[in-house]
């Protein structure tokens, strides 16, 4: 990278964005070399419409066992979530009060589904939210957290949605590649993942319709991807989305979660008062949220980026922002535990030596936070 | 991936590709290209090394994700004589156009100027589809349309244009460079006009963008729409200029992180983004040299034909089109005969988002050709890797094979 005179670097923000996978790096390039625009009836175009075909068949198998037909090839998460809740087009969207913006912008008017301080939605609230109003209702509720890791009820959810007639959205974005998907067990009409979150190339997405619930197109034109997305398909970005779909491997996470196991363990050894958000809930083996009670979490970051880690203080499209994040608000998390809270988010890759150098890193920085916070003490 | 890259330069010959046997000779460039070999080895490093997420810039794989952007920005904006800031990257050119159109019409209805609601919006009938559409799904949610029709060369007359203008007009759109006849319209002059009567002009430059110049300020262009996969350029991937000055205003389609200053969320491609500065750079630089021989090749193709194929006629103006387009028709011939005829070569009927479509060309009924005319058409696309070989390849091809079929057509049953 840039500054070559660090000699280490550690990449624990995965859930920003995961590098491309060898054998999706692969399959792009040769798109790229299979030129051709799907839509074209000659030869070119019918080699381009199969391989968006086999990248149909390849997606859905990430979910278990869901229709290909139902697959909806977009630019990326942020588009499938506003393609689902725009798409469908039901009266009352309600979402939870932890989603990502991409879906709590796309309807500024949706309804929040509140969550407990586990970061897990009530699901009473739910039931109740759904009872009180009969118009048709679509729920939107991710899979994990991408902020926390933390993993919802999905089942339960779309039992409740399917109780009272509603559709239900699942932002499984954070969630695929690192733990088995299922779409039938998930239960959701809709799905939504990305290529560049489990190693595919970025600017790809989809939205996965799991049965025939009708979608009004976002993006107007061509009769692309069923006439429910226009616009010239982006051939390699799918070639390598597919690549990555049958290149992830759910039971490498079971060696990344005894690596983040390990780090919160040292953590809580090395510092007492250091909390981990959501740690009480079922998470994503890759994820872990930390405080580092009295150091802004900016300051953190910097620290840590200064010496080759690299970490989030949330999540990255607003990392940029100033703000407390929402969805620590909505778990009542102090707004002093709050602010001093990091994202680290590991990946098939990440090593030990990764992780030891981001304990190394962190401890000094506690040490001296400590140091500077029992000299204001005594002042 | 640097092998990768040989790879490519080695797929662009026409004698070596592994998807089929005998490759047919590609001119359908206003579909797709392929992506010049030199944008890719820019793009390769933003795939690998440079993975970071361009939005995380509180550590440095994100901040070089983020600074490569920026210069891919700025390439963009040089080709237009635009501002950087005035570029926002899009997946590609169907939402730039969506988001142009429903993004202009959007703001004016929630924000009323005070006098006059502006709520009337005129689209050339030969727009794209996915202008038209955007119009048609405005015209649903009560906008006023008005789908102007062309001349028989497919220019737009700007007396007919000046008609359709009225105190409620909010939006003119008018595709630059033609995707299926190739017609240039006269920008600057539709550009004055808008601007004198206080409409906006928006101009779908997927075709245009990178293969003639384009001066957004000379021409007063409001909003411009690009595609990344047009110019040698990656698919997945296009931009819209937005005018600041004065201040042109959109809501947004996608929102969420409020990337794109809160008018296009979603994490940005940055492999992608990079590739169409990269490309919108090489074709700023070769751009004159590029349009003289390709339109020497494309002269040379027609020349062959009309000397071979009785009857062969040009569909819009002659002078004022792209260098490498052209849309013919031959009389008697259905197109999708002469297409399957020659499969040495792959053209087209038309737009790839309708060519499986079996309608008669929407754009060529609006020149005023027949059903059975337009039916007899198709659209030949000269590119950046086109050689001479491959033109006088096709010309010859494309000449024998409907001589066949004429005389097919004329044989006693």
């Amino acid at each position: 990278m840039r500054r070559g005179r660090v000699e280490e670097e550690s990449y624990l923000d995965w859930n920003a964005t995961a590098p491309l996978r060898l054998e999706a790096a692969s399959a792009v390039a040769d798109a790229m070399g299979r030129w051709g625009n799907p839509s074209s009836v000659h030869r070119r175009g019918r080699a381009a419409r199969q391989t968006i075909e086999r990248a149909h068949e390849a997606i859905a198998a990430l979910l278990g066992n869901a229709d290909p037909n139902g697959v909806v090839f977009v630019s990326g998460g942020t588009e499938a979530n506003h393609l689902a809740l725009l798409g469908t087009g039901r009266e009352r969207v309600l979402v939870s009060a932890v989603e990502h913006d991409s879906v709590r912008s796309a309807l500024p008017a949706a309804e929040i589904i509140p969550v407990g301080p586990d970061g897990i939605v009530i699901l009473d609230a739910l039931d109740q939210l759904l009872a009180v109003d009969l118009r048709p209702a679509l729920v939107s509720v991710m899979y994990a957290n991408n902020e926390t890791g933390v993993l919802q009820p999905v089942a339960d959810i779309a039992a409740i949605a399917r109780r009272h007639g509603a559709l239900f959205h699942c932002d499984a974005v954070q969630a695929a590649g690192k733990v088995a998907l299922n779409a039938e067990a998930i239960g959701a009409n809709l799905v939504s993942l990305s290529a560049h979150k489990i190693g595919g190339p970025p600017g790809t997405g989809a939205l996965i319709l799991t049965d025939d619930t009708e979608l009004a197109p976002l993006l107007r034109g061509g009769g692309q991807e069923r006439r429910r997305r226009a616009g010239t398909e982006n051939l390699p970005g799918i070639a390598g989305f597919a690549a990555a779909a049958a290149a992830a491997e759910v039971s490498i996470y079971d060696r990344v979660r005894a690596l983040r196991d390990g780090l919160e363990a040292e953590i809580a050894a090395i510092a007492p008062e250091a909390v981990v958000i959501g740690a009480a809930a079922p998470r994503l083996p890759n994820t872990s949220a930390i405080a580092m009670p009295g150091v802004a979490a900016e300051t953190q970051v910097m620290a840590l980026d200064l010496d080759g880690v690299m970490v989030s203080a949330g999540a990255a499209c607003s990392s940029g922002k100033v703000g407390p994040s929402h969805v620590l608000a909505a778990m009542r998390v102090d707004p002093g535990i709050a602010s001093s809270t990091i994202r680290v988010s590991l990946g098939w890759s990440t090593s030990e030596a990764e992780i030891d150098h981001f304990l190394r890193v962190w401890t000094a920085l506690y040490r001296r936070g400590r140091g500077v916070a029992k000299g204001a003490l005594a002042a | 991936m640097t092998s990768l890259l040989a790879d490519s330069r080695r797929r662009l010959s026409p004698t070596s590709d592994p998807v089929v046997n005998t490759p047919p000779v590609y001119l359908d460039s206003q579909s797709t290209t392929p992506i010049d070999p030199r944008v890719l080895e820019a793009m390769l490093p933003y795939f690998t090394e440079h993975f970071g997420n361009p939005h995380s810039t509180s550590h440095t794989y994100g901040r070089v994700a983020a600074e490569a952007i920026e210069r891919a920005r700025t390439e963009v904006a040089a080709l237009i004589h635009a501002d950087p800031r005035e570029i926002v990257f899009t997946s590609g050119a169907t939402e730039a156009n969506n988001l142009a159109i429903k993004g202009a019409a959007h703001f004016a209805r929630a924000h009323p100027q005070s006098g006059q609601e502006r709520n009337h919006i005129v689209a050339l009938q030969t727009e794209h589809k996915c202008v038209l559409e955007s119009c048609a799904q405005l015209e649903r949610e009560g906008f006023g349309v008005t789908y102007l029709p062309v001349e028989p060369n497919g220019l737009v007359s700007l007396a007919a244009l000046e008609g359709a203008l009225s105190e409620r007009t909010l939006l003119v759109a008018v595709m630059a460079a033609h995707n299926e006849i190739g017609v240039i319209q006269p920008l600057a002059e539709i550009g004055a006009l808008c601007r004198s009567r206080g409409v906006l002009f928006h101009t779908d430059a997927a075709q245009a963008f990178g293969k003639i110049p384009l001066d957004v300020e000379g021409m007063k262009i409001d909003l411009l729409s690009i595609s990344g996969h047009k110019i040698y350029g990656p698919k997945g991937v296009g931009a819209l200029y937005i005018r600041r000055r004065p201040r042109v205003r959109l809501l947004p389609l996608i929102d969420g992180g409020g990337q794109e200053r809160g008018l296009r969320s979603g994490t940005l491609p940055t492999p992608l983004c990079v590739g169409l500065g990269r490309a919108a750079a090489i074709a700023g630089a070769e751009m004159t040299g590029e349009a003289d021989r390709v339109r020497r090749l494309r002269d040379r193709l027609l020349k062959n034909l009309a000397r071979n194929v009785p009857g062969v006629r040009v569909n819009g103006d002659l002078e004022r089109r792209l260098p490498g387009s052209l849309n013919l028709s031959f009389p008697e011939i259905p197109a999708l005969e002469l297409i399957e005829a020659v499969p040495t070569i792959a053209i087209s009927t038309g737009s790839a988002c309708t060519s499986a479509s079996v309608e008669p060309s929407y754009v060529l009924r609006a020149l005023g050709l027949s059903d059975s005319l337009a039916n007899a058409s198709i659209r030949i696309g000269l590119g950046r890797f086109t050689t001479p070989a491959e033109t006088d390849f096709a010309a010859d091809a494309l000449a024998a094979a409907a001589a066949r079929l004429a005389q097919q057509r004329h044989l006693p049953t």
